[in-house]
């Protein structure tokens, strides 16, 4: 029986060899043929001219995701601090499960509703053509990560021994005082994980702003259509030839994106390995 | 009077994000509900589209859902169960244990659509499946492991070490010590994982979009044509309606289903959870 538990525990390393080494394999002919440099930095996505350059969507994946990271830390921080420490605990019982229902709405729910609601929303506010914008794109990341930015920095919160609090309170400091200048940097590699997790999430996600996106690979600009890194794969893969440059592009924006994820799972593990040393 | 400007700040800022944040949640489901509510009827969840009849109908989707969950944890589960049972009950090299553990998280981490790719590249493309609710549900096993995984080791941890010692001291070998008093005992974990992943694989829309298919039609699941079957979810049907159709009614009752079952998930697994911390 050994031997069966540790071929199962070996699975998720051997799956994660296989996509890893798929993803090399799949992603490098195509920038062999265009050129690293062409690749990475090239200004235009065009498959029709053969003119492959991701710059564009690099640009638009880094600009949303902190567009995204401003709009939701602040606001789930608040919302934690709030649930920690504010709220009358069967408020805070009654929101908690509500927010956890937040992260398990399926992501096209939430393009549903962006497309169908902050697209001409936006449309009517900004004067715009159309409002299919990075900044719509922005704002529903930034819901969307807004669950796992709550729960994390709660529970950093909470993590907070009580003698802290209470010393700054009896030193005169007021509630809020306590919670915003002792609590809050107490907590700050739990709030850091907060962060990189938003980040990773917001980077990763592809249906819900292939929905509100717009899906043109302009350099990014708040109110103009923009594709990210994740919806330049979604957008084309049902429709490029197998075996073409096109569809090997693709493959190698993965490879990219698959990167760019590790970098910040990396990070992520650095910062909570911290956290739990302390 | 700086204190009292930082007083008040603070507040505002306070309660006027709990507010936006709760604000939001009502909002969403209010008008989901709202828009999607009165397109559902028996007609609706229990035919499939007809052009003839001009009615619209999505059962094969939720068939279809059903297929993709019944298939992916009949694999991942053993899987998922087996590895957890290893980690915590028989190994014995830590750094062995680390790297299997870190597999898992960095599986956790890989974002859907890079899973989608690796759909194609795999499962569609080298291991010739095509487009098919099998690769769709093969490429998923790989996904939802992790869950299953972690939720496992955590509850195998729960079980008290006295239990093994007590098993192991009346004779029992390893494996009939796990099968049955570490596994008994920590089924409502096992089923917690379960739980969370078929939440996954029901609001997983990139990976079965690319690879098992966007067809509306309904499948006949007979035993030869069940490994070509190919076919949208309720998530794929809902991006069909929404972008291809722009038919928002339709795609709004379908969130409205997905809302409900994402409800009932949360719910169930959450008493699970509770259970779980009780005893």
């Amino acid at each position: 029986m050994q031997v069966l538990f540790t071929l199962c525990g070996l699975a998720a390393v051997g799956f994660v060899l296989l996509i890893t080494v798929y993803l090399v394999i799949s992603g490098i002919p195509a920038i062999q043929k265009v050129g690293l440099f062409d690749f990475l930095f090239g200004q235009t996505w065009a498959a029709s001219q053969d003119q492959y350059g991701i710059l564009p969507l690099i640009l638009t994946s880094v600009y949303g995701t902190a567009g995204a990271i401003v709009i939701g830390v602040p606001i789930g921080f608040f919302t934690a601090v709030f649930l920690a420490k504010v709220a009358p605990k069967k408020i805070a019982n009654i929101i908690r499960p509500a927010v956890s229902l937040l992260a398990g709405i399926p992501s096209v729910v939430y393009g549903l509703v962006g497309m169908c609601v902050l697209v001409p929303a936006l449309r009517e506010w900004l004067n715009l053509p159309a409002g299919d914008s990075l900044l719509a794109a922005m704002i529903v990341l930034a819901v969307m990560i807004l669950p796992s930015v709550i729960s994390l920095s709660e529970t950093a919160l909470e993590a907070v021994p009580k003698e802290y609090e209470e010393a700054s309170l009896a030193l005169g400091a007021t509630k809020l005082e306590t919670y915003f200048r002792v609590l809050a940097p107490a907590a700050k590699s739990g709030i850091a994980a907060a962060v990189v997790l938003g980040i990773g999430r917001a980077i990763g996600e592809a249906m819900a702003i292939m929905m509100v996106a717009g899906n043109v690979a302009n350099m990014p600009e708040l109110t103009r259509s923009v594709r990210f890194l994740t919806t330049g794969i979604s957008i084309e893969l049902n429709y490029s030839q197998d075996g073409s440059l096109q569809r090997q592009a693709l493959f190698s924006i993965g490879l990219v994106l698959f990167l760019f994820i590790m970098l910040i799972n990396a990070f992520l593990n650095l910062v909570l390995k911290r956290e739990k040393e302390r | 009077m700086k204190r009292k400007v930082y007083e008040i700040i603070g507040r505002i800022l306070l309660y006027g994000c709990a507010a936006i944040t709760i604000g939001l949640l009502l909002f969403l489901i209010a008008y989901i509900l709202f828009r999607g509510i009165g397109g559902i009827s028996w007609q609706f969840l229990s035919t499939s589209e007809s052009v003839i009849n001009g009615t619209i109908g999505i059962l094969p989707a939720i068939e279809n859902t059903l297929f993709v969950i019944l298939v992916s944890l009949i694999i991942a589960l053993p899987l998922g169960v087996g590895a957890a049972i290893y980690l915590t009950e028989y190994a014995k090299n830590k750094r062995f244990v680390a790297v299997i553990e870190f597999a898992s998280e960095t599986l956790a981490g890989i974002p859907s659509i890079i899973y989608a790719l690796v759909g194609v590249i795999i499962f569609c493309t080298a291991l010739k499946l095509q487009k098919t609710l099998l690769a769709g549900s093969l490429t998923l096993v790989i996904m939802i492991l992790p869950t299953i995984i972690r939720s496992t080791q955590e509850s195998l941890k729960t079980v008290p070490q006295s239990y093994r010692e007590g098993a192991l001291g009346l004779g029992s070998g390893k494996w009939h010590m796990i099968r049955t008093v570490v596994l008994p005992s920590s089924i409502e974990g096992i089923v917690t994982g379960c739980i969370l992943a078929v939440g996954r694989v029901v609001g997983e829309s990139a990976v079965l979009m690319y690879t098992a298919g966007m067809s509306m039609a309904m499948q006949s699941f007979s035993i030869d044509s069940i490994a070509g079957a190919s076919g949208a979810t309720l998530t794929v049907a809902l991006y069909h309606y929404a972008k291809e159709n722009a038919d928002f009614q339709v795609a709004f009752s379908i969130a409205t289903i997905l809302l409900i079952l994402t409800v009932l998930i949360n719910f169930a697994a959450a008493f699970l959870g509770k259970k779980l911390k009780r005893s």
